[in-house]
């Protein structure tokens, strides 16, 4: 009863809170209720007993979707200054198509969940059949790293050439800029005390993907989170440009080797030999977690420096 | 003996549900930024605190419990720094007779 009362709050109060994302008079407001949306998005997993995507939402889909987004509206605003350009009016015309689209969208979600035999339990039994062989005793992580190593191998492609886009808009100062303007003596005090704090938490959480939630994503995120912090307290977390990129891409890399040395011995792409399959998923949930860490963290002072490169927001010569 | 135990966590939950509600309160009512930080600073500290001693009492394990205090004391020092980085922001907003 009281269970069924809380998802029924939660349920009405995320649909209210999206509703005020997309209403709210100023931009800020929209960002700060989106980032309150992610974090009820959360809850919301943990009670449909899904920890790991709990873990992943509060951390991405609330932290570092909602940095990023003030980050890119204090962009804007800076460019609004100079415009002497207000905040767009969102007309409610042009939202009819997006409404009409998210509906039909929707409705064929909804067809497709009825498809499903009601008693069907998916792939479960598979999944489980296989865990002795997976090397680890956590089913998510034995499907995302083993069963399907091949989709976790191609997201971190995704996450690659996202940073790389980022990186080539992005201009003069590198990664390895020192961050612009003053920083607080207590944000530095803050930063000295937690960054230890988030690489054990990192470390324990890359741990814990065997047997627990957690894994290379959660850890990942975490370690961006530091790093941002880092250099928000005035630190660079990398000093060569030569580490960013290393870090950037050593999680697809890792895969890939580990990938084709398995080829070269007789194997099929990512079908780990017999009793090897445990320390090979941490060596690759290490290198992905690291690479997650450098890319969360490369895309926020990326985008720091508004396109063109000048710290100050000029315009470009031309 | 459990069953006291049980009873003190809950009501330590409680407590500390009281302070959220007297906070969030406090942060929709209060007329500006600083007293609405001093209503949230409430919540955030003692709240989570109630809950967390509430929990660990109810968890009887001292693994768990020691975990939660971390976790206790990782939100306090985040939302005490938080509290005093948007504090000084609107003070040198107050300095700079913008608005």
């Amino acid at each position: 009863m009281t269970g069924m009362l809380l998802d029924g709050l939660l349920a009405v109060t995320l649909v209210a809170l999206a509703w005020r994302v997309l209403h709210a008079p100023e931009l800020f407001e929209s960002v700060v209720i989106f980032i309150t949306l992610g974090l009820l998005m959360a809850i919301a997993w943990a009670r449909l007993s899904a920890p790991d995507i709990a873990l992943a939402e509060a951390s991405i889909g609330a932290g570092l979707t909602g940095v990023l987004l003030l980050d890119t509206l204090r962009a804007l605003h800076r460019g609004w200054e100079n415009d002497a350009a207000r905040e767009p009016a969102r007309p409610w015309r042009a939202g009819w198509p997006a409404l009409v689209a998210t509906g039909l969208l929707a409705l064929i979600l909804c067809a497709a969940l009825l498809a499903v035999p009601r008693n069907s339990s998916g792939l479960v039994a598979e999944v489980r059949a296989q865990m002795p062989d997976s090397g680890v005793s956590q089913p998510v992580t034995a499907v995302l790293l083993n069963f399907r190593g091949y989709d976790t191998w191609l997201e971190l492609g995704v996450l690659l050439i996202a940073v790389i886009g980022v990186l080539s808009l992005r201009g003069a100062p590198g990664l390895t800029a020192a961050p612009p303007g003053q920083v607080s003596a207590l944000l530095s005090w803050l930063a000295r005390l937690l960054v230890p704090v988030v690489v054990l938490v990192a470390g324990y959480l890359l741990w814990l993907g065997s047997s627990a939630a957690g894994g290379a994503f959660q850890a990942g995120v975490v370690l961006g989170a530091g790093g941002v912090l880092l250099w928000l307290a005035g630190h660079r977390p990398l000093t060569r440009e030569w580490q960013w990129k290393l870090l950037l891409a050593l999680g697809f890399f890792c895969f890939f080797a580990i990938g084709v040395g398995l080829m070269a011995g007789g194997g099929l792409l990512l079908e780990f030999p017999a009793g090897w399959a445990g320390p090979l998923i941490l060596l690759i949930e290490t290198g992905a977690a690291l690479s997650i860490g450098a890319t969360m963290a490369a895309l926020f002072i990326g985008l720091h420096f508004p396109v063109g490169g000048k710290p100050s927001g000029g315009t470009r010569a031309g | 003996m459990s069953a006291v135990l049980d009873g003190i966590g809950m009501g330590l939950c409680v407590i500390g549900a009281v302070f959220f509600l007297a906070g969030t309160l406090g942060l929709l009512r209060f007329p500006d930024t600083l007293s609405r930080l001093h209503a949230l600073t409430k919540a955030d500290n003692l709240g989570l605190g109630f809950i967390v001693l509430g929990l660990a009492l109810e968890s009887g394990s001292w693994a768990v419990a020691g975990k939660l205090g971390i976790i206790w004391l990782l939100a306090l020092l985040a939302g005490a720094s938080a509290c005093y980085l948007i504090a000084r922001h609107t003070d040198e907003k107050r300095q700079g007779g913008g608005k």
